[in-house]
C-alpha cells in the first residue's frame, strides 16, 4: 500500500464529505423551497463522491476498511479535509459564498485529475467533473447576483467573504502529499488547479462587486489533521447514530 | 422578502419528443429559472431540454368563452382523427 496515496485519497473524500454533510443541514431550512431542494441535491452529489473517494482510499490501505468506515470510525485528528469546508453554515449567503470559494477550486481539481495516470482516480474524477461544474454555475450565478442586488445583500455577501478568504489559502498551497501525488502520475496538477482556481474567484468576484484583501493571513491544517475547534461538533452530529448502532442498515 | 416571479418550466424528455409542461416554481430570473428547474424537475433523469417562461407572459383562453370557442368542433365528427388506425412502427404521434 501507498500511504501517500490513502492521505491523497482521504483529503478528496473528506473535503467532499464534509460540506455534504454541512449543506445537508440546510435540508427543510433553506430560505426558498427551491433553493432547499438545489441545495440538498449538491449535498447528495458531493457524499456520493466522497463514497467512491473514500470507498477507493480503503482499498488503497488494504486494511478492509470501507467508506462507512472511514467516514463513521475515525477521529478528527485522522479527517483529511480542508478547513474551508468546515467553517460553519452561517446565514444561507454565507453557505453560498463557502460553495462558491469551494466550487471554484474544485472543478479544476477534478479537471486535472482526470488525466491521472490511475485509472480508478480518472473515473472517479470524470464522473464527479459534470457535478462540479454544475455547482459552480449554481452558486456563481448565486454570488453574484446576492453581490450586486440590495446594498444589505451585497454587504452581507462581503463579510461572508472577508470572514471565508483565509481559508482558501489551503486549498491552493502545494505540500508533500501533493508533490508526491503529483510526481507519481495519480495526482493532479497543483500549480494548473492554483491558476484556474483564482481565475474562477478573481472572474465571479470582480462581477459580484466584491473584493477580497490582499494582506491577509492564510489559515491551513486540515489537510494535516488540525481541525477548528467546531469540528467535533460535525463529526459528532455525522458519526453519532453509526457509533450508537453500528453496522446499523436501512 | 419580496417574492419572486413565478415561471412556467417545460422539459423535453427525450430526443424527438416535444417539450411538455411539467409545473412551476419561484425564481429571480431567467438563468436562475433554468437552474432551479434542473434541480427540481430533472433530478430523476427526466429531461435533455429545459424550457422556462414567466407565467405572466401566458395569454390564456377565458373560461367564459369556453363554449364559441370549442363547441363548433363538437359536432364534426369528420374533422376528428379517431377513423384512423396508427401502425405501431410509427410509434407516437
Amino acid at each position: 500500500m501507498s500511504a501517500e496515496k490513502f492521505e491523497y485519497l482521504c483529503r478528496l473524500g473528506d473535503s467532499t464529505l464534509i460540506i455534504g454533510q454541512q449543506l445537508g443541514k440546510w435540508c427543510g431550512h433553506a430560505p426558498i423551497l427551491e433553493e432547499d431542494i438545489a441545495v440538498a441535491n449538491t449535498a447528495l452529489d458531493l457524499i456520493g463522491q466522497a463514497t467512491m473517494w473514500l470507498d477507493y482510499a480503503g482499498k488503497v490501505e488494504g486494511k478492509g476498511r470501507t467508506a462507512d468506515d472511514l467516514a463513521y470510525f475515525r477521529d478528527s485528528r485522522a479527517f483529511r479535509n480542508v478547513l474551508l469546508v468546515e467553517q460553519p453554515n452561517g446565514e444561507f449567503g454565507a453557505t453560498l459564498m463557502r460553495q462558491f470559494l469551494f466550487d471554484a477550486w474544485h472543478l479544476p481539481l477534478l479537471e486535472q485529475l482526470q488525466s491521472s495516470t490511475d485509472p480508478e482516480i480518472s473515473a472517479i474524477a470524470e464522473k464527479a467533473e459534470k457535478e462540479a461544474r454544475y455547482h459552480l454555475r449554481r452558486s456563481a450565478s448565486l454570488v453574484k447576483r446576492l453581490g450586486l442586488g440590495t446594498d444589505d445583500s451585497h454587504q452581507r455577501m462581503q463579510e461572508a467573504l472577508l470572514a471565508l478568504w483565509p481559508f482558501t489559502g489551503e486549498l491552493i498551497e502545494a505540500d508533500d502529499i501533493d508533490g508526491i501525488a503529483q510526481a507519481e502520475g495519480y495526482g493532479a496538477d497543483t500549480v494548473t488547479i492554483a491558476e484556474e482556481a483564482c481565475g474562477n474567484w478573481s472572474k465571479t468576484l470582480l462581477q459580484a462587486g466584491l473584493v477580497v484583501s490582499e494582506d491577509v493571513g492564510m489559515r491551513s491544517g486540515g489537510k494535516t489533521g488540525l481541525h477548528s475547534e467546531g469540528f467535533g461538533y460535525i463529526l459528532a452530529e455525522m458519526q453519532s447514530l453509526a457509533r450508537a448502532m453500528p453496522g446499523a442498515k436501512w | 422578502m419580496t417574492e419572486w416571479p413565478l415561471w412556467e418550466i417545460f422539459i423535453r424528455g427525450q430526443h424527438g419528443m416535444s417539450h411538455r409542461h411539467v409545473g412551476s416554481l419561484h425564481a429571480p430570473d431567467a438563468e436562475i429559472a433554468i437552474n432551479n428547474a434542473r434541480d427540481v424537475y430533472t433530478r430523476r433523469n427526466e429531461g435533455v431540454s429545459i424550457w422556462v417562461m414567466k407565467s405572466s407572459d401566458i395569454v390564456a383562453s377565458s373560461p367564459d368563452q369556453k363554449g364559441p370557442l370549442f363547441d363548433p368542433a363538437q359536432s364534426k365528427t369528420y374533422r376528428h382523427p379517431t377513423f384512423f388506425e396508427i401502425p405501431e412502427e410509427i410509434g407516437k404521434m
